[in-house]
């Protein structure tokens, strides 16, 4: 209990600090999802590689301590628009984000934004577990180092057990924490990435197709674990598994490609809606006919 | 049977089946072929490598025939000694010192005594007057300040300067083990041919020597083979090594962390990275040029010591140890280069978004992360380069390493020689012995060319285990 109102306390500072940094009137002013408040929210981006335009004018608005999910064929551009969320495609040469993507109402994207302080607070989870090769421990502990962490090494080993505790994996590596993360399983490796993204205490995790690698088993156990994470974390996840967005999202943006006038393939977003009424009673035909299997 | 198809290419276009195992045939005896092929330039590349391991073994050890131009049997009978049972190195320490002073010109014991004193209390060769003021001098010489000769010292002293032994002939090794009467019948023949005027045939007596032998690593240059020793030139290759290292692997790993994590594709930095990749291949002797032309002339004030001192600098110009050891650093710096940006390179990106998407700035993700899975190949890419430029002779030829220097490198101003230096001088000498020296003298260099691999290795194995 401790540990969550802990962590309540520092998203809220965080959020505070934002305000305080970059008051944002236009943030403001736009109302509030209904059934929950935005955490992240874009507004007409569009993220370009090049000259190419890889998505266009998405528009999304991701809910507070919800699961979100990007569903879409292949190459409509849901893990670019995963990735513009916390800047991490600026570490691609040529790639350019227009448009803004708002966190608790500030830009992201505006001018004197640190894209290193972005990433502390918007963590994320890759596609294939890549824990450092280094010990468990220190693979969770080395985040919160970085970030500056100041407690002693008795508050660290707290830490590394909290964020274990949290990512379900404490029971099964308490008693070999020195031996190097590369020893666990493939499911295990995961939720040692999920357990070092939470470590730095973020507010939001975003999770880039985090079971595309993994078992069914381990697949299972990662889904359980985001529906108990969703209590303190608001997670945005890519998926190519249907069954898996409809199992453990709330809402889901479904993407789609399209052809433009001079033949190039842009993603765009086709519809965002509550999970299950996506699902059941989707609003836009492409959106029926991906769900159905008709196609991608 | 067949099956009618028509649109599909038909068998025709295909081997029958006598024709098919007649071209199997005949393909497998190309396989069989090739392969020979590839063995036997195999072959050629293990016999060339046991060549050269037998050419420099075969010079570095062996029978020569020596003749002492004082018998030390008769020193000691001299002395009053019974040379039965007390050998030369058994003379007391003053009577070796005596045999010093009635042997050796007055001009040659000045230069030992500056050199070292034979004892705390008194001087040999020098008087009184003089020495206190050489002592007094800017530039006093060692003795002023070393603790005195020993007994073992002085006794090399009087092997050198009063027995000196004279080789006369030297056999290589594997016809010294082989056929070891030719060698004694060689130098009967020499005797009667007149071609050792010097001495008598009596006076000769044939012994095994190594050329490459522990005194041999210890003792300094001199000109006469017997007695001569590759000190000066292993401290002056060691020196080069240090100084390399401290050049080239900070420049070198901080470029090539700069071209792999930061640099972003541009034009320029394309232009940058075809550059480095030529320089790699530029011939050494450029780079001897280079390093004349900058570290000896222009930076003549930094090489030659003078920006540091106030008095005498180190050395009257630039030709020192820093000039070659910056000059071997330039010419390492691409492969340095090169290799961390390989071994960055092998770093899988994954690792560099998991420390970006913690909220780690570049740096630390490169510094925590990248670093330390790429140190092993660094380290192994760094050392390789670095004992590559060890053997090299061409630029310090270029930026004046001294052949002929008998005292050790006092410092990074001093002037040296080297090992490789060594070898093409004493390899340019008419005499044999010198030959034998040279052969000895490569053993040393492939000797630390080992050891420098085998740390490579070693660290590369401790790393990479620490990695994982």
């Amino acid at each position: 209990m401790t540990n969550e109102t802990s962590t309540e306390n520092k998203i809220d500072n965080v959020i505070e600090e934002r305000m305080t940094i970059e008051p944002d009137q236009t943030g403001e002013a736009v109302p509030a999802v209904a059934e929950a408040p935005g955490v992240i929210e874009t507004k007409d981006m569009s993220v370009f590689y090049g000259d190419f335009r890889a998505v266009a004018d998405v528009s999304l608005n991701f809910g507070r301590n919800q699961i979100s999910a990007l569903i879409g064929p292949s190459g409509c551009g849901k893990s670019t628009v995963l990735r513009s969320l916390n800047r991490m495609n600026d570490l691609v040469a040529t790639a350019r984000t227009e448009g803004e993507v708002h966190y608790h109402g500030q830009n992201i994207y505006a001018e004197g934004v640190d894209p290193v302080e972005v990433r502390r607070t918007i963590g994320m989870v890759f596609q294939k577990p890549n824990p450092f090769p280094k010990s468990i421990h220190d693979n969770i502990a080395w985040g919160a180092k970085v970030n500056g962490f100041k407690g002693s090494k008795t508050d660290m080993a707290d830490l590394v057990q909290e964020a274990l505790e949290a990512a379900a994996l404490w029971d099964e590596v308490k008693d070999k924490l020195q031996e190097s993360g590369y020893s666990l399983s493939g499911g295990q490796q995961q939720r040692l990435c999920i357990a070092r993204a939470i470590a730095t205490k973020p507010d939001v995790i975003l999770m880039d197709e985090p079971c595309s690698a993994l078992d069914p088993i381990a697949t299972l156990r990662i889904e359980e674990l985001m529906l108990e994470l969703k209590e303190n974390y608001s997670i945005i996840i890519v998926t190519h598994n249907m069954q898996q967005a409809a199992r453990v999202s709330d809402k889901t943006a479904f993407f789609n490609v399209k052809l433009n006038d001079t033949g190039m393939r842009t993603g765009r977003l086709v519809e965002y809606s509550p999970t299950e009424q996506l699902f059941t009673s989707p609003n836009e035909k492409d959106t029926e006919d991906y769900i159905t299997g008709r196609f991608g | 049977m067949s099956i009618e198809a028509p649109e599909r290419p038909t068998q025709t276009s295909f081997p029958t089946e006598t024709e098919y195992a007649g071209q199997l045939g005949r393909r497998q005896r190309k396989a069989v072929v090739f392969k020979f092929f590839c063995l036997a330039m195999l072959t050629i590349a293990v016999l060339a490598l046991a060549t050269l391991l037998y050419t420099i073994i075969n010079d570095s050890f062996g029978l020569v025939a020596v003749v002492n131009q004082n018998d030390p049997d008769q020193i000691v009978a001299d002395l009053g000694y019974d040379p039965a049972t007390t050998g030369l190195q058994d003379l007391p320490y003053d009577e070796l010192v005596g045999l010093l002073e009635a042997n050796v010109s007055s001009g040659v014991g000045r230069r030992l005594e500056r050199d070292q004193r034979f004892y705390e209390d008194r001087l040999v060769f020098e008087d009184d007057a003089t020495w206190a003021e050489i002592c007094s001098s800017d530039a006093p010489p060692t003795g002023c300040t070393a603790a005195p000769r020993d007994q073992s010292n002085v006794y090399a002293l009087v092997q050198e300067r009063v027995v000196v032994a004279d080789v006369i002939a030297s056999y290589p090794l594997v016809p010294s083990l082989l056929n070891p009467e030719t060698f004694e019948e060689d130098v009967a023949a020499g005797f009667e041919a007149g071609r050792f005027p010097d001495y008598q045939p009596e006076q000769a007596f044939i012994e095994w020597r190594a050329w490459f032998n522990p005194t041999f690593l210890t003792t300094p240059q001199s000109s006469t083979p017997e007695v001569a020793g590759i000190r000066t030139a292993i401290l002056g290759s060691a020196w080069l090594v240090l100084i390399t290292i401290l050049f080239a692997v900070p420049v070198g790993v901080g470029a090539a962390i700069y071209l792999v994590e930061y640099a972003r594709p541009t034009r320029l930095n394309d232009f940058i990275q075809t550059n480095i990749n030529n320089l790699a291949g530029v011939p050494s002797i450029i780079y001897g040029m280079l390093g004349l032309a900058i570290f000896v002339r222009v930076l003549e004030p930094f090489t030659s010591g003078a920006m540091f001192t106030t008095g005498v600098p180190p050395s009257d110009n630039g030709r020192t140890i820093v000039a070659a050891g910056l000059t071997l650093g330039l010419l390492t710096l691409p492969v340095v280069i090169i290799s961390a940006q390989e071994a960055l390179k092998s770093v899988p990106d994954s690792l560099r978004h998991a420390g970006l998407a913690l909220g780690a700035t570049r740096w630390q993700t490169v510094r925590s992360q990248i670093i330390p899975v790429a140190l092993p190949g660094i380290l192994t890419g760094t050392i390789l380069a670095v004992a590559r430029a060890v053997g090299e002779t061409a630029p310090l030829i270029l930026v004046g390493a001294a052949s002929f220097i008998t005292t050790d490198p006092s410092g990074p101003f001093s002037k040296f020689t080297a090992l490789p230096i060594q070898i093409f001088q004493w390899t340019s000498f008419p005499q044999q012995e010198f030959h034998n020296l040279a052969a000895a003298a490569s053993i040393a260099l492939l000797l630390l060319l080992l050891t420098l691999n085998a740390v490579a290795v070693i660290l590369r194995n401790r790393y990479s285990r620490r990695a994982e």
